[in-house]
């Protein structure tokens, strides 16, 4: 078996709304293999948002380990989150999340900025991703000028820019037709025969299916757990 | 923070302010006003006080210059035409004063009459001035032609003139003015010497009438102290044996001693103040404080216009900031640190200021120059006030630009991605 690239030890998280603690995530055990195409399900509430911070390395949990490949980023600082995020994170949201003064390129170039990549080769880069997910030919164009499908097609060449550790997918076909979704979900697939650890949170079944396992999370406890075939 | 993506954020800072034209134009309107008007009032102020220095420096900044002053009192007042009005410094009190100055370099008498000067049919009123050659040298008087005053004349009491080139021009139209001779009243007078008149329009009309030096020692003995003048119907009768003594020291140093000393010398023999002390060096200091007071006025009132352009900065650049909340998230979530953050809205605010500097220093060229050409205000535009107002929108973008960047980094990046 392949090495884990994620591991989740204990991990909880509260909120303090005023006087009241929420239990978000209530010790949350969970390991992702390299290669592996995980689905994370659950209805509103039940602690899928939070796990999904978690992950991204957004939030710290109040409790537990959070090892992303070789460190535990569970207690790490803002800075050092920032960087981890930088380096080992590709983040696709279900809003596509391009910042809209920017061209295609500089939007799929701008992890790299922060990893300082010279701009030559950052370019390169942003173009090799382009023509990997079928927007060459709109290199120049505004996030305002594509549809939602080449859109979100940007926002995964973005979140590969950095080849990160784990694709992480916030219901990527939540605005999507049904045709884009499929389109959209096709690449995940191939992306994933490719090598690449994908964690997609979504509510939807047609999204699950692709996964290789799934777990469905319920008031912040991984409820049940199974394989698809 | 590497160069790469320092370059990377002026780059994008810039565009973001060129995407919203109109908006970052008139944000930079409050720091260009502000900054203009640090140069333009500094330049005016420079301008007054240079103005106003010239006319101290003019009396000379080691002289000290006494002035006999008619005094009016009223509980003596004569209507009997008999009576004489005897008034203003003596010839004792030049004696005494010659005798206590200490490093005095020239102590130059002067007496003035009124008269008018009279070649051939032609009249023009003249101040006939009664001096010695030493004057020359304490006023800078620059002669054209002929020489001026001597030693000789002082002893021989000459009757020689010495005539301005322009007061020349009009006696002497078709005649060589040297070794003609002038009348003044009574009294004839050689004309051996030009000077250059320090009046600036030659050939104008000139509403100032011109100074004619002459021996003092022949104007003593020629005119006396006695001065008759017709007023409304009465004579009026008036002693005075000296208008002015100019003191010239031989540094800047010895001018306050001496005019102590000169001081209690005259305290004697005048139990009235018909005579008045001048000080040009004190007037210069004096004018030298009142330019600091000045420029400082004009300084703060130029400083809130620049404190509010800075405010205006920061107003716009919190606006941007919840504006782009979400973008700041996206950024946040693709591995940026909160010092890039800061750094990027930093960048847009100092950009926004020093663009404003520029076009600010540049307006602070062109106000004075248009001041000076449209009102006779003398204007000068000191380097250092561009540098100034330069550096001070430079902090000013920085200082207000450091809270909006702050509360842009701050944002919980799940927060700011969740911002609609």
């Amino acid at each position: 078996m392949s090495e884990t690239v994620v591991k989740l030890d204990g991990i909880s998280k509260e909120y303090h709304m005023g006087e009241m603690i929420v239990h978000a995530l209530k010790g949350i055990d969970l390991e992702v293999k390299r290669g592996e195409f995980l689905a994370i399900m659950g209805s509103s509430g039940s602690g899928k948002s939070s796990m999904l911070n978690v992950l991204g390395c957004l939030d710290r949990p109040s409790k537990g380990h959070y090892y992303l490949g070789d460190v535990d980023v569970a207690n790490m600082n803002d800075e050092d989150l920032s960087t981890i995020r930088s380096q080992r994170i590709g983040f696709i949201f279900q809003s596509f999340n391009l910042i809209e003064q920017l061209t295609v390129q500089e939007n799929i170039e701008v992890p790299l900025f922060y990893q300082n990549t010279p701009p030559k080769v950052a370019a390169e880069r942003a173009i090799e991703l382009a023509t990997m997910v079928g927007l060459e030919t709109r290199l120049d164009h505004r996030p305002s000028e594509l549809s939602g499908g080449q859109m979100q097609r940007v926002a995964i060449a973005r979140a590969l820019a950095n080849n990160p550790y784990i694709l992480l997918a916030d219901e990527p076909t939540g605005n999507l037709d049904s045709k884009t979704e499929t389109e959209i979900l096709d690449m995940f697939d191939d992306l994933n025969r490719q090598g690449m650890t994908i964690i997609v949170v979504t509510h939807d079944d047609p999204v699950a299916e692709r996964a290789q396992r799934v777990i469905t999370l319920k008031d912040g406890l991984v409820d049940h757990e199974r394989f698809n075939s | 923070m590497n160069p790469i993506l320092m370059a990377r954020t002026v780059k994008i800072g810039a565009k973001n302010l060129l995407m919203h034209k109109a908006r970052s134009s008139l944000t930079m309107l409050g720091i260009i006003f502000g900054v203009t008007s640090v140069i333009a009032m500094l330049a005016i102020g420079e301008g007054l006080s240079k103005h106003q220095q010239d006319s101290i420096l003019k009396m000379g900044s080691t002289n000290i210059i006494l002035d006999s002053k008619e005094v009016v009192d009223e509980s003596k007042v004569d209507t009997s035409n008999s009576r004489t009005n005897k008034y203003g410094l003596t010839r004792l009190d030049l004696r005494r004063i010659a005798g206590s100055v200490q490093g005095g370099e020239y102590i130059v008498p002067i007496r003035q009459i009124n008269q008018s000067l009279q070649f051939a049919t032609r009249r023009q009123p003249v101040i006939l001035t009664g001096t010695i050659k030493e004057y020359s040298e304490v006023q800078n008087i620059k002669i054209l032609k002929g020489r001026f005053l001597t030693e000789a004349d002082a002893l021989h009491g000459t009757s020689i003139c010495i005539i301005s080139n322009t007061l020349s021009k009009r006696l002497f139209a078709y005649h060589e003015p040297l070794g003609n001779y002038v009348r003044a009243g009574e009294m004839l007078f050689e004309v051996v010497g030009i000077y250059e008149s320090s009046e600036k329009a030659v050939g104008a009309e000139s509403v100032e009438t011109e100074k004619v030096f002459v021996p003092l020692q022949n104007l003593k003995q020629r005119q006396g102290d006695l001065v008759i003048s017709r007023s409304s119907g009465s004579f009026k009768r008036t002693e005075i044996q000296l208008d002015r003594i100019i003191v010239k020291n031989l540094k800047p140093e010895y001018v306050e001693g001496n005019s102590r000393i000169i001081q209690s010398i005259l305290q004697f023999g005048h139990p009235v103040m018909d005579y008045e002390i001048t000080v040009p060096l004190e007037l210069l200091k004096q004018a030298e404080e009142t330019k600091r007071v000045f420029t400082l006025v004009l300084g703060s009132i130029a400083a809130i216009s620049l404190l509010v352009g800075g405010i205006g900065i920061m107003n716009i650049m919190l606006a941007t900031v919840t504006e782009r909340t979400r973008e700041i998230g996206i950024r946040r979530a693709l591995g940026a640190k909160k010092i890039d953050v800061i750094l990027q809205f930093l960048v847009e605010t100092v950009i926004l200021s020093l663009g404003g500097g520029v076009i600010g220093v540049l307006g602070g060229v062109i106000v004075p120059e248009l001041i000076s050409a449209f009102t006779n205000l003398e204007t000068i535009i000191t380097p250092w006030s561009l540098f100034l107002a330069f550096g001070v929108s430079a902090f000013i973008g920085v200082v207000f630009g450091i809270y909006p960047a702050m509360r842009a980094a701050s944002l919980d990046p799940i927060e700011a991605l969740r911002h609609e």
